[in-house]
């Protein structure tokens, strides 16, 4: 029917609408996006794993419950991907790994079961950097995703998967998991807009840990709206994950329409620098003349000691790791190497078989700044300046209510274009550790393209829980611009209705 | 920092990784480069500053211990590479020098 938006072409809350009101059926929509996963992602690859059998299975369900009036959620109903570091019951979870080849897991990690809860379709499981380790999605056992925006381009990462599939209209909305950067950046890269929440705002039970004081999950959607709606179902309390801080889950129907006027905006002058590709510092100057022109004060001002947070974000990170990571021994779950003869055998052959070179190098940082004779001068050290990296962002937020900043210095690069240098890769996360190492929220979306026609990302960065004056400053910006319905010219067109 | 061959060996031993002779060069390199560059952190005072290494107060969380999840013991053992019965199944560890 021409006029009238298809499925694919829906935002979530638009096909949830339509879900509720009958005139598109739970498993119709369903399966408008396992046909088009089964027509477009053969050259996109943002999944690993496809559900459609549980897929279709569940929406039966909870079209059941929805008829009944037992889900009544604004995205009861809709499809979801799920990034492959978070466990779902049943179905494969190898954070994009060897060594987790074959592992299912027998429990559903809190932010999926809470998803289900409220009447999620599960797609299936998508793509990543091994162990959300790296930038591109390039470090994954299970192959490289592309960029729908340019073919020969990375999706950006770790969340590579997360942000190819609803780039390309093959999930309405995903979840991605964000240590530091993996939900902005491939947000930048891909038009999408992201909500990388406050540390301790959502459970990160069932989430294959990388760092266990960075990690936080997050949405990835095409609109703030979306992005809102999925974090208020997934945020809050949850008794597995003692880290886990929110009483209460965010509720942002009045922030969606409280706007920005009278909010004051910090623009750091250290993240404006040498380093930032000069279209997509222009793309984000014009973006703050809009916040300007919509009511917001908006200032320069300087944010001392953030030139260090890259090596202290990567000393903290690869610590973690490495403690993390030792779990992987090839006994309980997960890949043995076949030529163990004892029991050391199976620890180093199942890992140095298991793991890829990305995750070798970190494991081997990490167990490097932990150890006796460098702690000091490295992993304490990293932990003093994080504790100053801290107390910059919190000074800030005596002065402002947000800081406006760069994602990423470039837009997407080529395939193969950073993989073989991993200080340029390391380097390239500059403006997101940073909110990592503070535990601050942080909102990524779309600001417009840059000279090749390709997407340049921003984020609004506030200080801990202030993810709804974050959110009404994103929705007072979609309002204004359009830059965010832009569709990546490799998405799936068509969809029935 | 300048990373010997002998720190590699050391490393893989507490990362329990085997590293190869083609991957240790590699290795050595690039562990050189990162490290040299992490470096740059001994340019900024920190004397006398706290260690942040959680960004928010942790605080002891405590429930009552029940038990909350089912019987899954067969789809954990089922993850298992090798198991018999209800253990899982490893080479000798016990009177054999490894």
């Amino acid at each position: 029917m021409s006029g009238e938006k298809q499925i694919l072409d829906m935002t979530a809350l638009e096909l949830g609408q339509k879900l509720r009101t009958k005139e598109i059926g739970v498993k119709e929509a369903a399966q408008a996006y396992l046909d088009a996963i089964e027509e477009t992602d053969g050259e996109i690859h943002s999944y690993i794993t496809v559900m459609k059998e549980e897929a279709l299975a569940a929406a039966e369900s909870v079209q059941k419950k929805m008829d009944a009036g037992e889900l009544t959620s604004p995205l009861a109903g809709v499809p979801v991907a799920i990034k492959d570091n978070m466990c779902t019951k049943g179905t494969l979870t190898s954070a994009a790994s060897k060594i987790l080849s074959g592992f299912v897991p027998p429990y559903d990690a809190t932010a999926v079961t809470r998803l289900k809860e409220q009447g999620a379709v599960i797609l299936g499981k998508v793509n990543m950097d091994e162990f959300a380790m790296g930038g591109s999605t390039e470090t994954s056992y299970y192959g490289i995703t592309k960029n729908p925006w340019d073919l020969k381009r990375v999706p950006g990462g770790s969340s590579g998967g997360s942000a190819a599939a609803v780039a390309a209209k093959l999930a309405p909305y995903a979840l991605g998991s964000d240590t530091g950067g993996s939900i902005r950046q491939p947000c930048a890269f891909n038009n999408l807009t992201g909500i990388k929440p406050t540390y301790g705002a959502v459970s990160r039970y069932g989430l294959l840990a990388y760092a266990s004081s960075l990690d936080q999950i997050g949405p990835i959607g095409r609109d703030i709206a979306d992005c809102a709606a999925a974090l208020s179902l997934i945020s809050g309390k949850d008794s597995k994950d003692s880290t886990s801080i929110m009483e209460q889950s965010f509720d942002f129907s009045k922030a969606l329409e409280s706007g920005i006027r009278g909010k004051k905006i910090g623009l750091p002058k250290n993240y404006y620098g040498d380093g930032l590709a000069t279209d997509v510092k222009t793309k984000i100057l014009e973006a703050a003349q809009t916040f300007e022109a919509l009511g917001a004060q908006v200032e320069e001002f300087e944010l001392p000691n953030v030139d260090y947070a890259v090596p202290a974000y990567y000393i903290v990170a690869c610590a973690e790791a490495s403690s993390n990571l030792s779990r992987y021994d090839g006994i309980k779950y997960g890949y043995r190497s076949s030529d163990a003869e004892n029991i050391l055998d199976i620890y180093y052959k199942s890992r140095s078989e298991g793991f890829g070179t990305e995750v070798k190098r970190r494991i081997m940082l990490g167990s490097f700044v932990l150890s006796s004779g460098y702690f000091d001068a490295y992993y304490k050290k990293a932990l003093q300046v994080r504790g100053m990296i801290k107390a910059s962002f919190d000074a800030a937020f005596e002065r402002y209510d947000m800081i406006l900043s760069p994602v990423s210095p470039t837009t997407a690069y080529e395939i193969g274009g950073q993989i073989s240098d991993p200080i340029a890769m390391y380097m390239a996360d500059i403006y997101t550790v940073s909110v990592n190492l503070s535990g601050t929220p942080a909102v990524a979306l779309p600001c417009g393209m840059d000279d090749t026609g390709l997407p340049v990302g921003m984020q609004l960065i506030g200080k801990a829980f202030s993810e709804e004056t974050l959110v009404a400053a994103a929705a007072e910006y979609q309002r204004a611009t359009d830059f965010h319905k832009a569709v990546a010219p490799h998405a799936a067109k068509g969809g029935r209705k | 920092m300048k990373i010997t061959d002998e720190l590699v060996d050391y490393l893989g031993e507490l990362s329990r990784l085997e590293i190869s002779e083609e991957e240790k060069d590699g290795l050595k390199k690039d562990l050189t480069d990162i490290l040299d560059y992490m470096d740059q952190l001994s340019q900024l005072d920190t004397k006398g500053k706290p260690e942040l290494s959680h960004p928010f107060e942790n605080r002891n969380c405590f429930r009552e211990d029940v038990v909350t999840n089912g019987d899954d013991r067969q789809a954990v053992l089922s993850n298992a590479p090798a198991h018999k019965g209800d253990y899982f199944k490893v080479h000798k560890t016990v009177g054999e020098e490894v």
